[in-house]
This record gives structure tokens, C-alpha cells and sequence, in this order.
């Protein structure tokens, strides 16, 4: 059954739905070619075939992918080939039966008949040459004349017996002999002898050995149409002793008709029984598949948000059970979802309520400190500088009191976007300008690069300017007191914002790590700059709750770059950055390792930057992590030096949507939309 | 001088605290802890500025602006521990004029505080048309076909800021600093909101604004006159 094996393979079972059982018999080399080729698409040959095959299998398309999809047309069709092949054995095996029956008896009779024919035949013969040896005047006196009127009275007398349910035909052995002696074939009721007896039975019959018959077709030369009949031959001698033969034919007509009535019946039969089974086939399905189709489309609502769907149960049979299961599977998701609202709720608001409470007397210590600040020049130097120290160290609580309680939203889901159209150019002005006298103090000059052109995109201003504050500031304060280089770019549905410096830069794996919460690049390093810690990680939240990217790149002593990738308008998905994640001047794009020297044989690269797919590609780095899941979805993975930010589903980007509803939809949008981005995801979603 | 201010805030220490900066920069505080209490004092001290805390008990803040609002169109400066969205502007719609979020330092809230007062120096005598509105800087009305529209004070020089320059389109920036006095880009949603509720006092039709015209992604300019 190799061929069966060929056509069920994964992907082309719909072609088999048109092929008629029948045709498998006929296994030809053309058949086994097309089968073989055309539902495997397996042709090896030359590439016109190929063509040819595609060009075929391409109408089937729609069907194959109708039968991969749809039970029931399977279900029924299974069935209508099943039981179209039962019909057809068992109609063989009916018919066979039937034949056999009404034959036998008909051979029983017509054998019969024909014996007694024959005995007839053989009896007249004797007494002829018995009379006729006594008649006889002279041993040659005309027996020819005589034999042959004798034959034709045979023939005749034997034929009246049967009052036309037969025929009768004698043949002499020796045609030609016999024809000079005026011995000719001799039928009746208008028999055409020479078709009506077929070659093979007269051979038969010619060896002499005692009676044979045949089935075969008897034609008339008076116009009579042809019918079946049965003929039962043997060999006699006729009053000379000379061998001739003897044939009956018996018509079947009847038979036939009988016959062919029955196939008619049972055709009529079979084709209601396979259609009232396919028809039977369709409604069993329809009973099962329906309530499936429900559980199918309730459980689709369900995932998308509407967690009070329930299937309708009737009936206490499986599919009620399904039903019940379901519905109970589906209280139990609720409920769950529910606790864990009600439960971010309460973390929501206890978090707004520390910060009511913390924050009250916190104000009044400040207003304290700073009233003593201010008044600190009438102290004694000790006072003094006691007071200086608690208004800073005041300053960096409040910075640190503010970072928390802003990560412990995000975590609560309780952010919200306020995008709206922005130019991105104000927003860098005014933070370059805001840190100017930080790079002032720290002799740095930052420049900013590609604001020719505005830079628009939707976006919270607010915080777009608090993840580029960061940046900067960031940059300046480790860039000692080297140039830093803001750069603005937008191109296809992106824009960007990189920081570059040429600071001391990052080590291998840090490049992930500076997004840790309380990280510090250098533990050792007295905390003299500022900072929570908390900085690039609400710069990292923010930019994931714009659906964009915040990623850092950096060679030890060759600086670093921070770039923020945001999409052109909300709710768009990232396909690339128009800014490259690792800047042109970096060390390895210059050619040179990492004492600055042009490089040698080894490559070796500070951090592995990974970039989001669809970008320019690095060339591979040797002995350091691979980059390719992290290219599409690093926040799973953390470590392998890239933070792509996926847009969170479990966020809520409306300011008031219910919780679960809006990101439920977000998300399913979001994965339609980056198919290209996320081929590999795609094909384990479905 | 003007410069009384009503504080209304239930937390002892801090309304003290208040009220020795207030005093040391020469204001006049009295002080109200409890909702309930606020509209009474508020009748009572006839305050140049409210400094209301938005968390009290009795009435909260909220409730205690709305009343206040209702009768008087003296600034009201919220004091807030929630810097969220919702709250924010659930503040700003009942009728304060800006809000501090704590911890704030004190040079934040004087600067403020000034800035809600300044408005009170003399202004030049001075007739604005905006639309069909017509504007008495001096006289503080704002009239439409004779009949005078209610502002409080920072709708009027919301209104009055637009109506100067018709030519020009204000981003929100610009009209914080030149309306509420902020040396720094800050909140960008005291203008939405308060852009709002001028909308809904002066315009015909709030929805299709034809006084108050948004210029999108950029911000607001004066309608045609």
C-alpha cells in the first residue's frame, strides 16, 4: 500500500476525496506518476514537471485546505468512501451469487436438453446406416445426396423439439473435404454459425473427447439482434461414420434481463445507502462538531478578554460534560483573573497610599531642612556643614523615594501612556539644555546631530524626556569630560535617539546589566554622582510602555551608546532602528582592538550588542553568547547583551480601559502585525 | 499688601512648617485642618490663595475645591502626594488652579504661590476682542453680545495670554510659562484641563471650539476674530 501511504501524507489528503475507488485496480506506471507526484509534490524530475505539479496542485489548494480544517467534510467523506467500497464488494459478491444461481439451473437444463439431443443425433445416425446399408444399391449410390438431406432433417427435427429455446448447428470436422462433397454447415432458426460458434469451443470439440460448452454471443442473419446464450457442442458421426459436429445454443436473454434487473436494484440500493450513510455520517458529525465549534469560539472570546462566556449545556451525555468542564474551567479563570485584578488593585492603591503617607511628613522634613539650610551661616561650621548634609542627603531620598515608587507602578501595571504627536527635537533641546550645567561642570560639550529635520512621533512627552534626561546625564557623568553626541534619526516606521560617549564605556555582559535595578557599574566606586540606581530601568519601562526599545551597546574604554527606538505611531510594532545599535566610530568598525591599536588576528568585542531583526547584521563574534532568539524577544533572555522591549500584553495603554481587555486585544493586534518580524512565532502560535 | 493664604491641611506638622515659610516670605497663613471646617474659614479669612491638601478628612480636598470654586474665583494650589494622572486631573477639573505634588521644597511653593498672586499688580487699561468675546483687561470681564462671562482669575489670563498674540500658536510650554508662571516645562496637563474648562465657559458649541482652537501636535492658538 505504499501508494496509499504516499497520498495521506501530512498536507495532501484533500485530493483523495474525488478519486474514485475503482481506479486504484488499475495501478498503471501513469497512474502511480500522478498519484505519487502530484499529491506529494514530490517530483524530482525535471523543473517543467515541477511546474506542471504545481500548476495542477495549485486549484487544490482550497480544497486540501478545507479538508486539513474541517472534520466534519472529512468525517463524511471517509465515510461516503467507505461505504461506496463495501457497496461495491458487496454488490459484486450479490451479483456473483445471483448469476450463479440463475444460471446453474439454466446449464442443468439446457446440458440436459443437449444429451438427449445428442443421443437423438447419434440414434438416427445408426439406424440410417443401418437402413441405409439395406436400402443401398451400390455402395456409392449417391451418399452424399443422401447424408446431406439426412442432416438437413436432423437438423430440422431436432430443432422442432425445442420450439426456438435453442438452436441447432452442425458442422462437419473436415470443412473443406467435406464441402466438395456437398456436406455444408447447417443451422437453425437462422443461427449466423460461423460467429455464433466461437474457434476455441470447435477445437475443443473437434478432439472428440465428449461434450463442451462455452458462453457466447449468438447472432442471426435474419436481422434479429444478438443475444447471450450458452452453446454445448459434440462430436458425432453421421450415417457414413464420418465425424461431424453437433451444437445447441440456448439464448439467455432471460437470464439477462433478470440479471441486469438485479444489478439495477442493487446499483439503486447502493448508491441510497451510501448516500443516505454519507448523509447519516453528516448529521452524527454535525452533533459532535457543533458543540466542539461552540467550545472553539467560546474559549476564542474567553482568551480575548470576556471572561463571562459560558458554553449552554443540555443533557447529561459527553458533550454536556465537555460543556460542564468547560464552564467550570472557565469560572476558574475568572475567579482566578479576578483575585489577581482585585489583588493588583490593592497593590495599586497601597502603593498610593505609602506614598500619601511618606510623603506628608517627608514635605515637612524638607521644609525643615531647607529653612536650616538657608539659615546655616549663623551656625557654628560643624552645624553647618551637618545641615548642608541634610538637605542633600534629603534631595537623594526624594529622587530615591520618587524612582521607587514609579518602578513599584510599572510593576503594578499601573502606568499609563499619554501619547500624543511630538517632535522629538523639542524634547532634546530641552534636555540638552537641562544638562548643561552638569557638562558645564564636567567640561563635556554635548552636540546633537540629524535635528534638521523634525522627528515626530506619538509618544508621552513627559516621559520620553525623563528616559532622555537619564541618557544624557548618564552619559555626561561617565564621559569624562569627552564630548557627548546626541543623534536623531526616523525612517520607516522608527525613530530613534542615540546617546553616544566616549567615556570609560562598558564591559562584556554589562550591556544588559545596566538596566538591572540598583546597578552600579563598578561597586567599588564611591557613589559620588547622584542616582537611585533605579534610573535606566524606569527609562527601560518607559520605553517598553511606548512599545519601543531601550538598548546600550559599549567597549571598554571606547565608550558607550544608549539608544531609545520608539514607533512612529502607537500600537505600531518595531521592525528595526534607523539608528545602529553599535555607532560607526566604534572600535571594531574602525579596525582597531581594544588598546586602540589596528587589529590583529583575534576579534574581540567588548559587548554583543544584539540588534532587532531586520537590521543591518554585525558579523559574527567568536566566544561570545549567539544572537539569535535574543534578536527577536532578549527580554526573556537575559544576558545575552540585548534588551529588545517587547510591547507588554499585561499592561493597560488606555488611561480607564478594564483591565485584561484592552491588552488582550493589544496583544493579538501586536502578533498579527509583526508576522514578518516573528516568522519562528508564528509557526508555534499555530 | 495681598497675601493672605488659607491652609487647608490636616497634617499639624506640616501646617505648622507652612506656616513659618509662609510667614518668613510675608504672607499672612491661617489654617483649617478639616474638610468640613474648610468653607467656614474660607468665608471667614476672605484668603488671597487656598493651599489646599487634596487627602483630608471630613470632605476631602475635592469636594472642598469644588465649594470653594463655586462661590469664588480666588486661586486654589493644591497640595498632592499623588502625582498620577487620574488624581491630577481629578484635582485640576474641579476648579484648582495648579497643584505641588509632595515633597516639594519651599522656594517651589512660594515661587507658586507668587506666581498665582502676581497677577493681582495693576494691569494696563487694555481691550481684546477674541472671536465674538469681548475682553476689559483691566475691568476683568469678559463680555459676549453684552452679557459678561464668569472666569476665575487664571481662565481670564489663559484667555487673555490667547487673545494678546492671535497670530500665534501657543504650545503648552509657552502657555505654562507665561500663564502659571513655570520657569521649567512641567506638566503640560494643567493646560489640557484647564483649557477645558475655559472651553466649556466660553464656548457655544464646547465640542467644536471656535475660541480656543487646537492646533494639533502643536497646541493651542486664538480663533478668528
Amino acid at each position: 500500500m505504499s501508494r496509499d501511504s504516499a497520498a495521506s501524507a501530512p498536507g495532501q489528503p484533500g485530493t483523495r476525496a474525488g478519486r474514485p475507488v475503482g481506479r486504484k485496480a488499475t495501478g498503471s506506471r501513469w497512474g502511480q506518476f500522478v498519484e505519487v507526484g502530484l499529491l506529494q509534490g514530490g517530483v524530482q524530475g525535471s523543473p517543467v514537471l515541477r511546474l506542471l505539479m504545481r500548476w495542477v496542485r495549485r486549484p487544490l489548494l482550497p480544497v486540501m485546505r478545507l479538508w486539513r480544517r474541517n472534520i466534519q467534510l472529512k468525517v463524511v467523506v471517509t465515510t461516503l468512501l467507505m461505504s461506496l467500497g463495501v457497496v461495491l464488494l458487496l454488490g459484486f459478491v450479490v451479483i456473483g451469487q445471483v448469476r450463479n444461481g440463475l444460471l446453474d439451473a439454466k446449464v442443468k437444463a439446457s446440458q440436459s436438453q443437449a444429451t438427449g439431443g445428442f443421443t437423438v443425433a447419434r440414434q438416427e445416425a445408426d439406424s440410417a446406416a443401418g437402413a441405409g446399408g439395406e436400402d443401398r444399391s451400390g455402395p456409392d449410390d449417391n451418399p452424399v445426396q443422401n447424408v446431406s438431406g439426412w442432416m438437413s432433417s436432423l437438423v430440422q427435427s431436432l430443432s422442432s423439439g425445442g420450439q426456438g429455446a435453442f438452436s441447432v448447428v452442425t458442422l462437419s470436422t473436415t470443412s473443406t473435404d467435406n464441402n466438395s462433397r456437398g456436406l455444408g454447415p447447417r443451422a437453425s432458426g437462422f443461427v449466423e454459425w460461423s460467429l455464433s460458434v466461437p474457434e476455441d469451443l470447435r477445437e475443443r470439440v473437434g478432439e472428440g473427447t465428449g461434450a463442451a460448452q462455452s458462453y457466447t454471443r449468438i447472432f442471426y442473419n435474419n436481422g434479429q439482434e444478438s443475444q447471450p446464450g450458452l452453446i454445448i457442442g459434440t462430436q458425432v458421426n453421421d450415417p457414413n461414420g464420418d465425424p461431424y459436429q453437433l451444437y445447441y445454443l440456448f439464448p439467455l436473454t432471460q437470464e439477462e434481463k433478470s440479471l441486469s434487473l438485479v444489478k439495477g436494484t442493487l446499483a439503486t440500493a447502493g448508491l441510497f445507502v451510501v448516500v443516505l450513510l454519507g448523509a447519516i455520517a453528516w448529521l452524527v458529525v454535525r452533533q459532535v462538531v457543533t458543540p466542539v465549534r461552540m467550545a472553539a469560539g467560546i474559549a476564542e472570546r474567553l482568551s480575548a478578554g470576556r471572561l463571562q462566556e459560558r458554553m449552554k449545556v443540555t443533557g447529561e451525555d459527553d458533550i454536556a460534560r465537555l460543556g460542564e468542564a468547560f464552564n467550570k474551567m472557565a469560572q476558574n479563570l475568572q475567579l482566578k483573573i479576578q483575585q489577581l485584578e482585585d489583588l493588583s488593585r490593592m497593590q495599586r492603591r497601597f502603593v498610593s497610599d505609602v506614598s500619601h503617607e511618606l510623603r506628608t511628613p517627608l514635605t515637612t522634613v524638607r521644609m525643615a531642612a531647607d529653612v536650616i539650610h538657608d539659615a546655616r551661616v549663623d551656625f557654628d561650621p560643624m552645624t553647618a556643614r551637618s545641615a548642608e548634609l541634610l538637605a542633600d542627603q534629603l534631595d537623594r531620598f526624594e529622587t530615591l523615594l520618587a524612582d521607587l515608587l514609579e518602578i513599584s507602578r510599572f510593576d503594578a501595571g499601573a502606568a499609563a501612556l499619554e501619547a500624543e504627536p511630538i517632535d522629538l527635537r523639542e524634547v532634546v533641546r530641552r534636555v540638552v539644555s537641562g544638562a548643561e550645567p552638569l557638562a558645564e561642570r564636567k567640561g563635556t560639550h554635548v552636540r546633537v546631530v540629524g535635528d534638521q529635520q523634525p522627528v515626530v512621533a506619538e509618544a508621552d512627552a513627559r516621559r520620553v524626556e525623563r528616559v532622555l534626561r537619564n541618557l544624557v546625564v548618564n552619559a555626561v557623568e561617565h564621559g569624562e569630560g569627552k564630548d557627548v553626541v546626541v543623534k536623531l534619526a526616523a525612517a520607516g516606521g522608527a525613530v530613534a535617539v542615540a546617546v553616544r560617549d566616549y567615556g570609560v564605556g562598558l564591559k562584556p555582559g554589562e550591556a544588559t546589566r545596566v538596566f538591572s535595578r540598583f546597578w552600579r557599574a563598578d561597586p567599588a566606586r564611591a557613589r559620588t554622582t547622584g542616582g537611585t540606581g533605579l534610573g535606566l530601568s524606569i527609562a527601560l519601562e518607559d520605553a517598553r510602555l511606548h512599545g519601543g526599545w531601550l538598548q546600550a551597546w559599549g567597549e571598554p574604554g571606547g565608550g558607550s551608546q544608549f539608544r531609545l527606538t520608539l514607533p512612529r505611531t502607537a500600537d505600531e510594532p518595531l521592525r528595526g532602528s534607523p539608528i545602529p545599535l553599535e555607532p560607526k566610530d566604534s572600535r571594531r568598525n574602525r579596525g582597531l582592538n581594544d588598546a586602540g591599536l589596528p587589529l590583529g588576528g583575534t576579534q574581540k568585542l567588548a559587548t554583543v550588542p544584539a540588534q532587532p531583526a531586520g537590521e543591518r547584521a554585525v558579523p559574527p563574534m567568536p566566544a561570545l553568547a549567539p544572537r539569535v532568539a535574543g534578536a527577536v524577544d532578549p527580554a526573556a533572555l537575559p544576558g545575552n547583551g540585548a534588551r529588545v522591549v517587547p510591547r507588554p500584553t499585561t499592561e493597560p495603554r488606555g488611561q480607564a480601559g478594564p483591565p485584561g481587555e484592552a491588552p488582550a486585544e493589544d496583544g493579538r493586534v501586536t502578533g498579527e502585525k509583526s508576522d514578518q518580524l516573528k516568522q519562528g512565532e508564528e509557526s508555534r502560535g499555530r | 499688601m495681598k497675601g493672605r493664604v488659607l491652609v487647608v491641611d490636616d497634617d499639624t506638622a506640616l501646617a505648622e512648617m507652612l506656616g513659618i515659610v509662609l510667614r518668613g516670605e510675608g504672607f499672612e497663613p491661617s489654617f483649617v485642618a478639616d474638610g468640613d471646617k474648610a468653607l467656614a474659614a474660607f468665608r471667614e479669612t476672605k484668603p488671597d490663595l487656598v493651599l489646599l491638601d487634596l487627602m483630608l478628612p471630613g470632605r476631602d480636598g475635592i469636594e472642598v475645591c469644588r465649594l470653594i470654586r463655586a462661590e469664588s474665583g480666588v486661586p486654589i494650589v493644591m497640595l498632592t502626594a499623588k502625582s498620577d494622572t487620574v488624581d491630577v486631573v481629578v484635582g485640576l477639573e474641579s476648579g484648582a488652579d495648579d497643584y505641588i505634588v509632595k515633597p516639594f521644597k519651599p522656594k517651589e511653593l512660594v515661587a507658586r504661590i507668587r506666581a498665582r498672586l502676581r497677577r493681582s499688580e495693576e494691569p494696563a487699561p487694555e481691550q481684546l476682542a477674541i472671536g465674538d468675546l469681548v475682553i476689559d483687561v483691566a475691568g476683568h470681564s469678559v463680555k459676549r453680545d453684552g452679557a459678561s462671562i464668569a472666569l476665575t482669575p487664571l481662565e481670564f489670563d489663559l484667555l487673555v495670554a490667547l487673545a494678546r498674540k492671535p497670530w500665534q500658536v501657543f504650545t503648552r510650554e509657552v502657555l505654562l510659562e507665561q500663564v502659571w508662571g513655570y520657569r521649567h516645562a512641567a506638566d503640560t496637563r494643567l493646560v489640557n484641563v484647564h483649557v477645558q474648562r475655559l472651553r466649556s465657559k466660553v464656548e457655544k458649541d464646547p465640542e467644536r471650539p471656535e475660541i480656543v482652537v487646537t492646533v494639533r501636535g502643536v497646541g493651542y492658538k486664538a480663533g478668528p476674530s
